[in-house]
């Protein structure tokens, strides 16, 4: 068993634990200093679904045919559902039915 | 203070089941990925933010691009200020040591556990703190297990493996979904990110997409808040 970490790696991971907890703590402390501004908080607000986008659009667009079905698939469950774990599911059934040859 | 983290432990319990299995969900694609074990339970218990781990172990690759992985996980993990600052009237008698100690077991779910119980009046920072250790604690179990299994499937691609992210990705967006002001931040989002994959070099497409996408946002006059 591999139990060494490599420089990269513990960068990677010092960088984001680093960064998540500046921002935990750091929204406690300043929670007072923060602009009022309607702009700011809607920016904040938006961000964590666009960057999502940002990330999954073009990935789903080199997954094919199948994958955008699978893709709608997952989308409408999710939607349903509210279950992100059961709307993986259904995505990743139909990309795995779509690979085995009849 | 032991009734209290007990407490917030117990309020936390349905939720945490939900958190087992999407963390064994990201433990079987970090075995995928050649994550090993150890790396995984450091990331867990020093960065702990559930979609900002998934982000994270997506970015994976024999050349890890630290810079913008660090840069995402910043991004994603904005709304945390948001959520800090919503906790300061609940620590307005603490000590700046229960302060430094207590925020870093902030997650999504126990943070929405204790504001609910703030509004009932009676959460403190100690049914805050049971309910982070509680999340922690099944965080780490689920993907530990999901870990082990994901080291003994072999052709991952035969059963859509290498499609998991995209589909656990496509159902948080739709979970993020708010409305008509997200309609053109998110197309914005998406050609921005086409774009940019196409002339910036790694992973700098999804940062320059997501801010991009939500300063489209800020024009005024587009997606004003619909009354609910």
């Amino acid at each position: 068993m591999n139990c060494s970490i490599n420089l990269s790696t513990a960068a990677a991971i010092a960088g984001a634990a680093l960064v998540t907890y500046s921002l935990r703590f750091g929204g406690l402390i300043l929670a007072d200093k923060f602009p009022k501004s309607k702009k700011f908080n809607k920016f904040m607000e938006t961000l964590p679904g666009t960057i999502i986008v940002a990330l999954v659009v073009p990935e789903l667009l080199s997954a094919g045919f199948w994958g955008g079905v699978a893709a709608f698939s997952t989308g409408l469950c999710a939607w349903k559902t509210k279950n992100v774990f059961i709307a993986m599911l259904v995505g990743m059934a139909i990309v795995a039915v779509s690979r085995h040859p009849a | 203070m032991i009734y209290q983290l007990k407490k917030g432990a117990v309020a936390n319990l349905p939720i945490a089941a939900s958190v087992g299995v999407y963390g064994s969900v990201l433990g079987v694609l970090a075995a995928q990925k050649s994550i090993t074990w150890l790396e995984l339970l450091v990331m867990n218990l020093s960065v702990f933010a559930g979609s900002a781990q998934f982000v994270m172990v997506d970015m994976w690759g024999p050349h890890l691009p630290v810079l913008e992985m660090v840069f995402a996980v910043l991004i994603i993990n904005l709304r945390y200020l948001l959520i800090g600052a919503s906790l300061n009237p609940l620590f307005k008698k603490s000590s700046i040591t229960q302060k430094s100690f207590i925020m870093h077991f902030v997650a999504d779910e126990n943070w929405a556990v204790t504001m609910a119980e703030y509004r009932k009046g009676t959460a403190t920072i100690w049914f805050l703190l049971g309910g982070g250790l509680c999340v922690m604690s099944v965080w780490c179990f689920g993907t530990m297990i999901g870990h082990q299994l994901g080291a003994v499937i072999k052709r991952p691609e035969l059963w859509a493996f290498d499609f998991a992210f995209a589909a656990v990705f496509t159902a948080f967006a739709v979970n993020m979904w708010r409305g008509k002001e997200d309609i053109l931040p998110w197309i914005g989002a998406a050609v921005i990110a086409i774009l940019a994959e196409k002339f910036f070099p790694g992973k700098w497409y999804i940062i320059i997409g997501g801010l991009g996408g939500a300063i489209l946002r800020l024009i005024p006059g587009v997606g004003r808040k619909q009354p609910k």
